[in-house]
């Protein structure tokens, strides 16, 4: 049923791993059972559960064979997962992001333009004029997958991934949006870049964000990008975060 | 403590211990040993915690100088060792006088090889973990592979006064032929019973594209059902992907952590430990297991690493 399951698939991954998977779409229901599955589970701690990773739609369970069995840990996940309510209460934390777009900051800025025959200052306009859910956390250190994109500005990746995309470029790959933390290379369209840091291992925890939290990007100027970045290189900066 | 001072780096040589487990969901990778068998024994040739800090050497030796007298053993891939010029074994304790140098050749066997100091690697914790993971810039000296002139610092502990070596029939043989057990999923059904097929039946060869991040396999297509992309979902060190082009990729240490392409299916833990040997050009055959045999494999696997202290004999 459009990849929203009505019931989740427990599926093994190795000797050492489960997903627990609630569909095979982007989907805001299917993200909330991921977290919701997530928070009871580190609440129930389960012995023999080593580490949770919630996705998009799944969340792995890595475990330790040798204190419980496959089978054992799928029907103590499973009683908890029964009890779930429907929408988790999420504690809702909102970042702003402040962006400089286009020119060196944003090389694709005029491609996403022409791409849907507008232009830069509209696709800006789509791109910060919503509310973004963090789906999750992955790819590298602290990158945050956001959706969803406005159709105006959704974009394919490039055909050629570029070999070195630098830290804080802010892309777009179809439905979504994120935030290279620190230089990589990557496939997204490039609209922007921030001037935040996004990940510190210094940072307890050392990403920013979290699966479940709201972002908006808000459009700066190329001054205000310089500014930032030099108290954010002295550790002045404070992330803008409203609960 | 300075223990070493690196006169010659090798090729990549980096610090790793046994991985930086709990940070996945951050997006930070697992890292650590990429064969954990030959570090673990590496540290117990010298007493110490199987996690303790270790030099992984990857196809070219390192050259380094000892600013104190200290306790090595090299373990893994098959490598010459020279102490101050003079032939050494591998798999057993070595004493190094202050001032002898250290020197390991071109690994002739597998692809990493793995140098452990008594008392271990002293560099700074970095997420629960010392492992290096460069790409990310974590762990390690500085986050980075060894260069000439770095200081490697150790902890003050006393030297042994039993030394160790493995049993012959403990040492592992890389032969370039690995044979992987698999458990398949969890998305083996985006693949055709003729693509399962072709995974199961077929000899897959390590191409030059392959790190500790992940190996690119060169080999027949597996056919996919539909779709060669699915809405990205965790990764784990064993998973083997399948994109478009129908060519494996199996993920090791340092890969991403989510990943867009289907998962035919996923190495067993002993097997994943022996594929950390693979370099290009070896080749790669996969065999289906239950998940019933996968864990009692794992189990006799963890009950091996577990006794391995108590196998090792005495040399003196």
């Amino acid at each position: 049923m459009n990849g929203v399951y009505l019931s989740a698939r427990y599926l093994p991954f190795g000797d050492a791993a489960l997903t627990v998977e609630f569909g095979t779409v982007i989907n805001l229901a299917v993200n909330h059972k991921v977290i919701a599955l997530n928070e009871a589970l580190m609440k129930a701690s389960i012995p023999g559960i080593e580490e949770l990773v919630p996705t998009y739609r799944s969340l792995l369970i890595r475990y330790d064979p040798a204190k419980i069995t496959y089978e054992r840990l799928v029907a103590q996940i499973r009683e908890v997962e029964e009890k779930l309510k429907e929408t988790p209460r999420e504690k809702k934390r909102k970042l702003t992001v402040p962006v400089v777009y286009g020119g060196v900051y944003g090389p694709d800025l005029g491609f996403v333009a022409d791409y849907h025959g507008s232009t830069e200052s509209q696709v800006v306009k789509f791109h910060s004029g919503k509310e973004y859910r963090v789906y999750m956390i992955g790819f590298v250190a602290g990158f945050p997958y956001l959706g969803d994109v406005p159709d105006e500005i959704a974009t394919p990746r490039l055909e050629t991934p570029r070999l070195r995309v630098p830290a804080g470029s802010v892309g777009i790959a179809e439905k979504q949006t994120g935030i290279y933390p620190c230089e990589a290379p990557g496939g997204w369209r490039i609209i922007g870049r921030t001037p935040i840091k996004l990940f510190d291992p210094q940072w307890q925890p050392p990403a920013l964000l979290k699966p479940g939290d709201t972002v908006k990007f808000k459009p700066i100027s190329e001054g205000e990008f310089q500014r930032i970045e030099r108290l954010v290189a002295i550790g002045a900066y404070k992330p803008q975060f409203e609960e | 403590m300075n223990v070493f001072q690196v006169l010659k780096p090798g090729f990549l040589t980096t610090v790793q211990d046994l991985g930086r487990y709990g940070y996945l969901k951050f997006g930070v990778p697992v890292s650590g040993a990429m064969d954990t068998f030959s570090m673990v024994a590496g540290n117990l040739l010298v007493a110490n915690n199987p996690n303790d800090a270790c030099l992984e050497i990857t196809l070219l030796g390192i050259e380094m100088q000892a600013l104190t007298d200290t306790q090595i053993a090299v373990t893994g891939g098959l490598i010459p060792v020279k102490i101050n010029g003079e032939n050494a074994p591998m798999w057993q304790t070595l004493t190094v006088r202050k001032g002898e140098t250290v020197s390991l050749g071109k690994v002739a066997k597998g692809c990493r090889s793995y140098l452990s100091i008594r008392g271990g690697i002293n560099t700074p914790i970095v997420l629960g973990s010392r492992s290096t993971y460069v790409r990310g810039k974590l762990g390690g000296i500085e986050g980075r592979p060894l260069k000439a002139g770095d200081i490697i610092q150790g902890f003050s502990v006393p030297p042994l006064r039993d030394c160790f070596k493995m049993p012959e029939n403990l040492v592992p043989q890389f032969t370039g032929n690995f044979s992987v057990h698999v458990v398949l999923g969890p998305q083996a059904d985006m693949f055709t019973e003729k693509g399962i097929e072709t995974f199961l039946s077929s000899s897959y060869t390590v191409t030059m594209e392959s790190d500790r991040m992940g190996y690119r396999l060169e080999g027949p297509q597996i056919e996919h059902r539909d779709r060669a992309e699915i809405v990205s979902d965790a990764l784990l060190p064993g998973a083997i992907q399948v994109p478009g082009n129908g060519k494996p990729i199996i993920i090791m240490k340092d890969a991403q952590t989510t990943g867009g392409y289907p998962k035919i299916a996923v190495a067993t833990t002993p097997d994943l430990d022996m594929l950390g040997q693979a370099k290009p050009n070896d080749t790669v055959r996969f065999f289906e297991i239950t998940l019933e045999e996968a864990y009692e494999r794992f189990l006799e696997y963890r009950r091996k690493l577990s006794g391995l202290a108590e196998k090792l004999i005495k040399t003196n």
